[in-house]
């Protein structure tokens, strides 16, 4: 059973090198809004006293770039295909094979962060690290802990992807929750700002009682070594409970999917 | 593109909204997410000035109309051309030969068929808060501050769209470059929002004179608040928009042709 | 034990109709309306009917992707709605318009995935694969994405996908639907060798006469969710009257109808030197026929011609001869 869904994340791995022009394309446009969003963010510590919020300028270039890398490794843009499916009833294929729909998708999502690790994530930065002075880790665990922190974005970013496509099982388009998800996800998440530029307070609350931080802002606070280790690692408990939490809601939506396909006919 | 065009584009942006309105549940979801997306590009913007007082030398108020003068011309830069991207979809499936049979022009179509007006909403809010801004930072009401208030995003809009058209033509060449294009397009928004001081001299002279987004907002600004350019740039380019929005056009127009004569001779 | 075995087998969808400005009525339509079925292992059973009479309802209903709405229905002993994955390993589905594989993987990694999903042993994989290659001359695009792939090519790798895990029993929907005439050939002489075999039952739903006549011993017809017609193709034939036909070339055109005491014989068509003649098996033979012919006339050429299934289908559809057993 393990060895399915390794194969499917293998499989996952190779259908995504096979869109090298549309990476290659993205790392451009990453490489676009890291310059833009490093001019502006530089600005903000110019303006301040060199370091604001937590941040100096190695640390907010290494956030702007890995951020950019980030965006194509979790995948912050949901394709609509599981939806499209949906939609045209070829759903029912999946119902048909022996293993479950959430872990075959989840499978082959990994595979594809997989590969994208070495295209998306390495791309921005190394254009970044070519043109900034980005900040290096001076912890060796901290490599590990980005590491995993990446894991588990990846997760939590394919379970609202997830749910933003099984939304089609009840609505007529899945636009809806595409446009929530892309707005919250940026927004909320850290991609347009670190959240520690907001008051505390909101940024905790936003961090522990929504998923989106822990998709961008956490990891790459876990990279530009914000706090101690100690901070890193909670940093990471608080992406692994969401990570469980979306998961189990990703099952308990395909389950009711399902049964809406199975006794209504879809 | 004459009357007749003119009529043409009239009828078929009609229908498209008579049928886009049956969906009135999606209509109304695309409506609040497009307004949502134009409040979280200001918020952004706003968020910065909780850390600092100023950027690039400008205060929150001046900032801020710069970016409501820029999301303004990008709305209604949306609304017209918007879908042009889709162009990638038509070349990749063939539906363009389709599109090159009729006797209309293909950008007419192309950007009537797939009409948005969901992206009215965004255009409504745009100009409200681009009143707000303005008020705030304390525009002088003179005959010329309105007449610019009312240019300068018509002409920022043209700049966009002449963006949006060019960038969207690489697919002809290029089927993937549709990413590149939203690095140029949104990536341009971005840059026009915030005051030009904070960039570079290398991506100033890309983005802000070679691609013209410095008319957009900046420069305007500038003249709006009668304020001088810490760059040193002369006064009058502030009222430079709707000539820059021209060259633009004329650019984009002749990148547009020279991808049709292209698809039309290849074949795709 | 039966394969398959179904007892009063209901499906309703509920249909709203629009019923003025804003007011919706809804109506109840039995896609399935009370189906009993019983199929043994290694038969190969054609399913047929009009569009919308309940073909693809039924199979889903067996597969276990849609529920019924009432009856009783067994595959391989079990349920399959409630244990539709212990199901998924025993059988194998082809729906002529969806497809199983994966996009945008070349064919051959499809089939080496679908190994890992349905953990079949490597030996008896790599056999099946052979063997399907070798029959269905998979060889020349294996390594093609399946998006690449005419539809032809595609439901070759489709079948195939089906059968790599040795399902006991095979669903196809449609499968030969939209190929062109050499594909067709090649999935029904696949699928016949495979029926040959014996050890895979075949449930087979088409429009495609000719896939019944090549492929099916059994036939059920199908019509406003009831089974109409259940036994062989001969049986249809008997029981709705088809009837052969004998056509004759001769050297000069009949001066009058043919008649003898004792031969009934209808002339279906006359075209000067040809006429087609059918015959009635029970109260005549071709050899009478032609026996009496050559007595008054100079024969040229003969041929007989099977039934047309396309016929008898054709007025089962619209007619409805005979009262529909139920």
């Amino acid at each position: 059973m393990v060895r399915a869904y390794v194969a499917l994340a293998i499989a996952g791995f190779r259908r995504y090198a096979t869109y090298r022009q549309a990476a290659a394309a993205a790392i451009v446009t990453n490489s676009i809004f890291g310059f833009l969003r490093c001019a502006i963010l530089f600005a903000v510590v110019d303006a301040g006293s060199r370091v604001v919020a937590g941040y100096d300028e190695p640390r907010l270039a290494t956030f702007v770039w890995a951020g950019q890398g980030l965006i194509g490794t979790v995948l912050i843009w949901a394709p609509t295909d599981l939806a499209d499916r949906i939609r045209t009833g070829d759903v029912v294929m999946d119902l048909l094979r022996p293993v479950d729909p959430v872990w075959q998708q989840l499978a082959g999502d990994l595979g594809r962060a997989a590969h994208a690790s070495f295209t998306r994530f390495v791309g921005p930065v190394a254009v970044g690290a070519l043109f900034f002075h980005l900040r290096v880790p001076s912890r060796p665990a901290t490599y590990v802990l980005f590491g995993c922190s990446v894991l588990m974005a990846t997760i939590v970013s394919f379970g609202c992807r997830f749910l933003v496509n099984a939304a089609a099982y009840w609505l007529l388009d899945a636009r809806g929750p595409q446009v929530a998800w892309t707005l919250l996800s940026g927004f909320l998440g850290g991609l347009y700002f670190p959240l520690w530029f907001l008051p505390d307070a909101a940024a905790r609350a936003l961090i522990v009682a929504t998923p989106f931080p822990s998709i961008i802002q956490l990891p790459l606070d876990v990279l530009v070594e914000r706090g101690t280790v100690a901070d890193q690692v909670a940093m990471l408990a608080v992406q692994a409970s969401w990570a469980a939490a979306i998961l189990a809601l990703c099952r308990w939506v395909q389950r009711r999917g399902e049964r809406k396909l199975v006794v209504q006919g879809g | 593109m004459g009357s007749a065009g003119f009529t043409a584009y009239r009828h078929i942006v009609a229908a498209q909204v008579r049928g886009q309105a049956q969906y009135r549940a999606s209509f109304a979801i695309d409506l609040v997410g497009s307004v949502m997306f134009g409040v979280i590009d200001l918020a952004s913007v706003l968020v910065l000035f909780r850390v600092v007082p100023a950027l690039g030398g400008f205060a929150l108020g001046e900032v801020f109309l710069m970016a409501t003068l820029a999301g303004v011309a990008f709305a209604l830069a949306d609304l017209a051309v918007g879908n042009v991207e889709r162009l990638r979809v038509y070349v990749r499936s063939g539906l363009l030969d389709a599109v090159l049979v009729r006797p209309l022009g293909v950008l007419t179509q192309l950007t009537a068929i797939d009409v948005a007006p969901r992206r009215v909403g965004r255009v409504v809010f745009g100009v409200a808060v681009l009143a707000l801004a303005a008020s705030r930072a304390g525009v002088a009401v003179t005959p010329l501050s309105l007449a610019l208030l009312l240019v300068t995003p018509i002409a920022g809009a043209v700049i966009f769209s002449g963006i949006f058209v060019a960038t969207a033509t690489v697919a002809f060449w290029w089927i993937e470059s549709g990413e590149i294009a939203n690095g140029l397009t949104y990536g341009g928004l971005n840059f026009a929002q915030y005051p030009i001081t904070i960039y570079g001299a290398i991506l100033r002279r890309l983005f802000a004179y070679a691609i013209g987004f410095a008319f957009v907002a900046y420069y305007p600004a500038l003249a709006l608040l009668d304020r001088a350019d810490p760059l040193g740039g002369p006064a009058w380019l502030g009222y430079a928009p709707p000539a820059a929005a021209a060259l633009v056009a004329g650019g984009a127009a002749l990148v547009w042709r020279i991808g049709v004569r292209h698809y039309r001779s290849t074949g795709s | 034990m039966s394969v398959i075995e179904t007892r009063g087998l209901r499906r309703d969808f509920t249909v709203r109709v629009k019923a003025g400005w804003l007011r919706r009525r809804t109506r109840v339509v039995a896609a399935v309306d009370g189906i009993d079925l019983t199929v043994e292992r290694g038969e190969m059973l054609g399913y047929i009917g009009p569009n919308g009479a309940g073909k693809s309802t039924t199979l889903k209903m067996l597969t276990g992707v849609l529920s019924p709405s009432g009856g009783q229905v067994r595959v391989c002993g079990l349920t399959p709605v409630a244990q539709r994955t212990r199901l998924a390993r025993r059988i194998g589905v082809v729906f002529g318009h969806r497809s199983q594989l994966w996009w945008d993987l070349p064919l051959a990694e499809s089939f080496a995935l679908l190994r890992h999903v349905y953990g079949v042993p490597a030996g008896d994989h790599a056999g099946r694969l052979a063997y399907a290659r070798r029959m269905l001359e998979l060889d020349a695009f294996l390594d093609t994405p399946v998006r690449q792939l005419s539809l032809g090519q595609r439901m070759r790798g489709e079948l195939t996908a089906a059968l790599l895990h040795g399902p006991e029993i095979l669903f196809l929907d449609e499968p030969t639907i939209g190929l062109d005439v050499v594909s067709k050939q090649a999935v029904r002489a696949f699928l016949a060798t495979l029926g040959a075999a014996g050890d895979t039952t075949i449930v087979l739903t088409t429009h495609d006469l000719a896939d019944i006549e090549r492929l099916c011993r059994r036939l059920i017809v199908i019509d406003q969710g009831r089974i109409v017609h259940d036994g062989s193709l001969d049986e249809l034939h008997a029981r709705y009257g088809s009837r052969r036909r004998l056509v004759v070339d001769l050297d000069e055109p009949l001066a009058a109808p043919l008649v003898a005491p004792g031969l009934t014989v209808e002339a279906v068509q006359a075209d000067g030197r040809r006429i087609t003649y059918a015959l009635d098996g029970a109260v005549v033979t071709a050899g009478d026929v032609v026996r009496r012919l050559t007595e008054v006339a100079a024969l040229r050429d003969i041929s007989v011609l099977e039934p047309d299934i396309e016929d008898v289908v054709a007025r089962l559809y619209t007619r409805r001869e005979g009262p529909p057993p139920r």
